[in-house]
């Protein structure tokens, strides 16, 4: 039985480190190769000695896929294809591929420069490792080799995102990567045909949430933060520099020039300018409203939103600041967070996920006195707002994916195990499907029992026999000879193979004879015979011939005229083998006798 | 497998292929050299053209000949231009399931098929050919509409009118195939039917064939097209280029070994390299603007525009002629230089990498930004307080009969000083300027056709092989201006068919094999036997389901729980079929076979090749041959019991 392996290296329980390894008819594919935020040592990248102890991992992987430029999806790219060694292709949408180097470029800096820490891939292998990546257009159907082929499909999250589809002959599998099915402020919504694929592999990260209309967070939004400013506080907002920002940057701009209010939002510099000129030039990649109306007006040119500058974090007044990165664990939104924490006017919104091991993650569970490094404590008096604005599917967004999908298996990763517990019950028992969540490093093999493809010669489809007008609803019946050589299937007609293999076909024919009561005469003993044939067999041709026979479909019925005495006349039934069910039945019919 | 040619022009093609129950429309380009015979649309009053005489025909139809006016010895229509739309009449239109469109100069028809003839089904395109599409849509209705003509001429059609007419006009071609322009509404409609497809995008029809985009390399989002079922390949090239220019290179690789290429869109000017042309282009325009004069070059607001102003650009750098301004005047001007921006993935890679920097990819956003380059929706409005001369002005329409190129015909054209560079393949230039005649302005013809030319084409058709190749008839033969260039023409063992507009082409391809998928329980219960090494066959037995025109075969149904049933309907029995024999029979054995079941009383006669075989006791007659057997037998059970000897002793399929 042909099969599909998937061993999670990463995002097996967990959010973080995405690195899902794929098996699918002789082929080896690695979904995403991502780093976990909450570590700095050994684990933050993807274990990939499992795929190999020692060497390089080109002759085992036959391609590698990104699904966006989320570092938890590529971070541990150039570690993988530099410093273990891969040559192979790794594909990636245009707008991954423009913005993904540059962050991990940024994450590169802020790990050896801030850090200090050696030992980590460089500026050159990132630029290395990008000119082993091919580039794929939304839906084009790429053949990796001659059964391979990948296609990629919109999925929202970030500028680029795409899910992706693998497929070996009838094979196939779809790695959602993180997706959004509900379309937001500047991209559309995830989007899936009903390939029907053999195994569904989709993340969880919101597995037991069900969202309340955004419309209704975007006020909730849109009030905390007007109601800190109005009272002269100062709002945090942690973002990364691509994706939720240019979103809650369109609402704020938007609401700022409709209440037309006055305090400061503030960018943090670096990627932000930056940023907004990827998605201009990406813009067909956003949703169709900035699509369409971005010769008019580009919604990524903010009037309100000015960039940021590190002295600005102790001006005196209220202010809204966008500072990276989002999950309060390097960089200037630390920075800024540690000055202003310490006031019960600011207030901190947490608009995405926090991994576990970031100060983002201590607010949101709870924590007010953070540890420090220095083993100093900060004390958080300012306010600690969450709000989903996270761009990826909640459970009921999970569900629709599935229903547009529709596979055969699903199989969840990027979540957290008691969540995934609970939405693979769900599945299980709204679609009764099998739902698999492996731990990291734990394989999980799903049968296939894929249809076997064979070459049909067109003479068999169209015999008659089958009945001239096919009706979908009644199957039909075939008939045929399966010849196998050289690794090619087809299927002829049997009489087209006893020819082709060099042999005559031998017919076989029954003749029967039986004394029927009859009128008497030829011609009204046929007569009669038809019309009592034509009122028990509706459905068949029957036929009367010039030479004095009547034909059922293909069985021959004679009668012989004459009789022994006047009542019975002896019939004459002959049929070919390939009759016999109606030639055996039309003499037992007839045995009855007539009425 | 049937072709079907709407359209007699080779560089603006319109086809329907029909193919395995599908019936695809391949471009449906228009064609607007008709609008030469015409009147140019003013927006502004000329006299000059306002004092045009009347035609003064022979027999004083004044009727007609108020619809024609005579300028420097020709003709024209004085009425709003008309366009030579694909043939109508050849097949049902409303039949074709899908329209594929292989670039944004090959569906300027497409409102006059889908509003017009009852269609129904998608239009297949990129988003560049749909969005500059659009554009080119949207600015010929503009420029038409803005220049209101309350009549409609058609008398001069009339056959014994038509007759009497000097050239051009009295040759003009099926001239009851023009129409006048279509709507906006109609342009909105038309595109609402566009499904986007990516390059190498496989897109199933029904189930029976795929589509399959592939770059052509010849403008931004344009492609050749892939028709295939699982057995058979057809591919259509439209114009394609192998120069590098801005768009993405061409994808030849996926059209190796087709089974029919259908050939069109070559270039125009087989003469003139593009390089070349390019060159000349940029030395006359700095020519004439040294000598104080301006440049009109009337153009599509999109496409070779992007090379040209990047070309212009540099050259008048290195000339000393940054100070010149360049104007560029369409109703579709800015959302042109904005789109181009955007799609980065259709380009070429250098330009492709500049998105990754991020900058713009075109070099005239630059220009915008210096001021050098400033665009206008026409003459009216901000234009006249910034017009500065000399100057270039790159303006619509290249036809030359509506848009505001006519009005710096009429402004510049009689200054030796000033010049007007074609630089458009489709339109050809000395027609274009005939109502403007006499003229002292210089014309300077610079066609650039990045399309391939024929060393390109027998080089790509070595590399493709192709077993048949089909191509418009006017390939095959040396161009009309160059009667001797016999190597300007295609040449190729065997000869390419030609169609000519309104023809109807059998393709010489037989389907032989559809796919059909065996389920794993089918394939599971097959015993196949080998009859020679290395060949084995297997009787297949199953309920064949097809859908969406794909066939699975299944296991067959367990009949039993439903024959009652069935009987009652009137279906007496089940119409298994059975399996055919092979092979024959030796007297001995069945002999054997027959003993064994108790049949010992037998009288077997030899006759011709054959035997014939009594059975005594039960009144019963075997005749045998080496391929046929018939047996003759009343008691109903030991037919059964002699039929299963014989059938075990044959091979069965």
């Amino acid at each position: 039985m042909p099969e599909i392996k998937v061993t999670p290296l990463g995002a097996g329980q967990d959010v973080g480190r995405s690195c899902i390894l794929v098996s699918i008819g002789g082929r080896n594919i690695m979904l995403d190769c991502g780093m976990h935020m909450g570590y700095n040592d050994d684990r933050r990248f993807p274990d990939f000695s499992y795929i190999t102890q020692n060497g390089r991992l080109t002759e085992f992987l036959d391609c590698v896929i990104i699904s966006h430029f989320h570092l938890d999806h590529c971070g541990a790219l150039p570690y993988m294809s530099e410093m273990v060694g891969f040559d192979g292709p790794i594909y990636m949408t245009h707008p991954t591929k423009a913005i993904c180097p540059i962050l991990l470029e940024d994450y590169r800096k802020i790990t050896v420069d801030r850090k200090g820490e050696t030992n980590f891939f460089t500026s050159q292998m990132i630029k290395d490792c990008m000119k082993k990546v091919v580039t794929v257009h939304l839906h084009q159907t790429l053949q990796v080799d001659d059964e391979l082929e990948i296609k990629a499909y919109y999925a929202g999250h970030v500028l680029g995102a795409a899910m992706f589809q693998i497929r070996v002959g009838s094979e196939s599998v779809v790695y959602t990567g993180d997706y959004n099915m509900t379309p937001d402020r500047h991209l559309g919504a995830a989007w899936i045909d009903k390939c029907r694929p053999d195994l569904l592999i989709t993340e969880s990260t919101y597995a037991t949430t069900i969202r309340d209309s955004k419309r209704c967070r975007e006020r909730d939004f849109l009030k905390k933060v007007h109601d800190s400013v109005e009272k002269g506080g100062k709002v945090l907002i942690p973002v990364f520099a691509l994706g939720r920002a240019q979103e809650l940057c369109i609402l704020l701009e938007t609401f700022w020039e409709r209440m037309n209010l006055k305090a400061p939002i503030y960018f943090s510099t670096g990627l932000t300018e930056k940023a907004n000129h990827y998605y201009k030039l990406f813009i067909t990649w956003t949703n169709q409203k900035i699509r369409k109306t971005f010769v008019q007006r580009n919604m990524f040119e903010f009037k309100h939103i000015k960039p940021f500058d590190r002295s600005y974090t102790d001006n005196p007044g209220p202010m809204v600041v966008f500072a990276t990165p989002g999950m309060l664990h390097a960089g200037q939104s630390l920075q800024i967070f540690k000055r202003w924490a310490g006031n019960d006017k600011n207030m901190v919104i947490m608009p995405g996920y926090c991994v576990q091991g970031t100060f983002g993650h201590k607010l949101l569970s709870g924590q007010r006195k953070l540890e420090m490094e220095g083993r100093q404590t900060l004390e958080v008096k300012m306010q600690v707002e969450y709000m989903s604005f996270s761009a990826h599917a909640d459970a009921k967004g999970i569900m629709q994916l599935i229903r547009q999908a529709e596979p055969r298996n699903v199989l969840l990763v990027h979540g957290e195990a008691k969540k995934m517990v609970f939405l693979k019950n769900k599945i299980e028992q709204e679609f009764g499907l099998t739902c698999r969540m492996p731990a990291n490093g734990e394989t999980v093999t799903i049968a296939t029992c894929p249809n076997i493809p064979a070459d049909a010669s067109i003479s068999l489809l169209k015999n008659e026999s089958l009945g001239s007008l096919p009706n979908p609803k009644k199957p039909r019946v075939l008939h045929a000879t399966l010849i196998m050589k050289d690794n090619t299937l087809r299927l002829v007609p049997p009489s087209q193979a006893i020819k082709e293999l060099g042999h005559t076909e031998h017919q076989l024919r029954f003749t029967a004879s039986l004394q029927l009561r009859l009128p008497p005469g030829e011609a009204d003993a046929l007569t009669h015979l038809c019309t009592h044939l034509r009122s028990v067999l509706k459905d068949y041709s029957i036929q009367r011939l010039q030479d004095g026979s009547v034909m059922v479909e293909s069985v021959l019925i004679k009668a012989s005229g004459t009789a022994d005495d006047q009542a019975t006349q002896e019939v004459l039934v002959s049929w070919s083998y390939q009759d016999e069910d109606l030639g055996s039945y039309l003499m037992s019919l007839l045995k009855k006798g007539l009425p | 497998m049937k072709l079907y040619s709407l359209s007699g022009h080779p560089s603006l093609p319109c086809y329907i292929l029909k193919f395995k129950f599908t019936t695809i429309m391949l471009d449906c380009a228009l064609d607007m050299s008709s609008a030469m015979h015409f009147l140019p649309l003013t927006l502004v009053h000329s006299p000059r053209l306002a004092k045009l005489h009347n035609w003064n025909s022979k027999d004083g139809n004044k009727a007609v000949e108020k619809e024609l006016k005579e300028c420097a010895g020709r003709l024209f229509v004085d009425s709003a231009p008309e366009f030579l739309v694909p043939e109508k009449d050849l097949l049902d239109l409303s039949t074709v399931d899908a329209i594929l469109i292989s670039n944004y100069h090959c569906m300027l028809a497409l409102p006059y098929i889908t509003e017009r003839s009852g269609f129904s089904g998608p239009v297949f395109a990129t988003e560049p050919t749909l969005q500059i599409g659009r554009q080119l849509m949207e600015e010929l209705v503009t420029l038409i509409e803005r220049v209101p003509k309350p009549h409609a001429s058609s008398k001069w059609k009339n056959k014994d009118v038509l007759r009497s007419l000097p050239s051009p006009l009295k040759d003009a071609q099926d001239i009851w195939s023009w129409r006048r322009c279509y709507s906006l509404q109609e342009v909105n409609s038309a595109l609402s039917k566009v499904r986007l497809v990516g390059f190498s995008q496989k897109n199933e029809l029904f189930g029976a064939v795929y589509v399959t985009p592939l770059s052509s390399g010849y403008c931004l989002g344009s492609c050749n097209w892939l028709i295939q079922s699982e057995y058979e390949r057809v591919a259509y090239m439209a114009s394609s280029s192998l120069f590098t220019t801005h768009p993405q290179p061409m994808d030849q690789a996926p059209l190796r070994g087709c089974d029919v290429l259908l050939l069109t869109g070559l270039t125009q000017f087989p003469t003139a390299n593009p390089d070349s042309m390019l060159g000349e282009f940029c030395s006359n325009l700095a020519v004439t603007v040294r000598g104080g004069g301006n440049v009109l070059v009337p153009c599509y607001p999109s496409g070779v525009i992007y090379d040209l102003l990047e070309c212009l650009a540099q050259y008048m750098d290195s000339a000393g002629l940054t100070g010149v301004p360049l104007y560029f005047l369409s109703p579709v001007a800015s959302s042109s230089l904005e789109f181009s921006q955007i799609f980065s993935e259709w380009l070429c890679r250098s330009k492709q990498s500049k998105a990754y920097l991020p900058e713009p990819p075109f070099i005239h956003a630059e220009l915008l930004h210096s001021n050098r380059l400033k665009h206008f929706t026409s003459i009216n409005g901000d234009f006249s307080t910034e017009f500065r001369q000399p100057c270039v002005v790159f303006a619509g329409h290249p036809s030359l009969r509506c848009g505001d190129a006519v009005h710096f015909m009429e402004l510049w054209g009689r200054s030796s000083l000033n010049t007007v560079i074609f630089t458009e393949p489709g339109f050809n230039h000395l027609d274009a300027l005939a109502p403007f005649q006499p003229l002292a302005m210089k014309a300077v013809h610079c066609p650039i056709d990045t399309g391939l030319n024929f060393p390109q084409v027998s080089k790509l058709l070595k590399d493709i092989q192709p077993v048949h190749v089909i191509c418009p008839e006017q390939y095959t033969a040396p161009p009309a201006a160059h009667p001797h260039r016999s190597d300007l023409q295609l040449e190729r063992q065997p000869p390419p068919s030609t169609m000519h507009r309104a023809e109807a082409l059998t393709l010489p391809v037989r389907r032989r094999y559809e796919r059909v998928e065996l389920s794993p329980e089918v394939a599971e219960s097959l015993i196949p036997m080998e009859v020679k090494p290395g060949i084995s066959v297997a009787t297949v037995m199953a309920s064949l389901s097809t859908r969406d025109n794909k066939h699975v075969l299944q296991p067959l149904p367990k009949t039993p729980a439903s024959s009652a049933k069935k009987r009652k309907r009137g279906e007496v029995l089940s119409r298994m079929p059975q399996p055919l024999l092979w092979g024959s029979v030796s007297v001995d054995r069945l002999l054997q076979s027959l003993e064994k079941q108790g049949v010992k009383d037998v009288k077997v006669e030899s006759v011709g090749d054959g035997h014939i075989l009594h059975l005594q006791a039960e009144d019963s007659i075997i005749q045998l041959s080496d391929d046929s057997t018939h047996i003759i037998c009343t008691d109903e059970g030991l037919r059964a019991r002699l039929r299963d000897v014989l059938v075990h002793l044959l091979n069965r399929l």
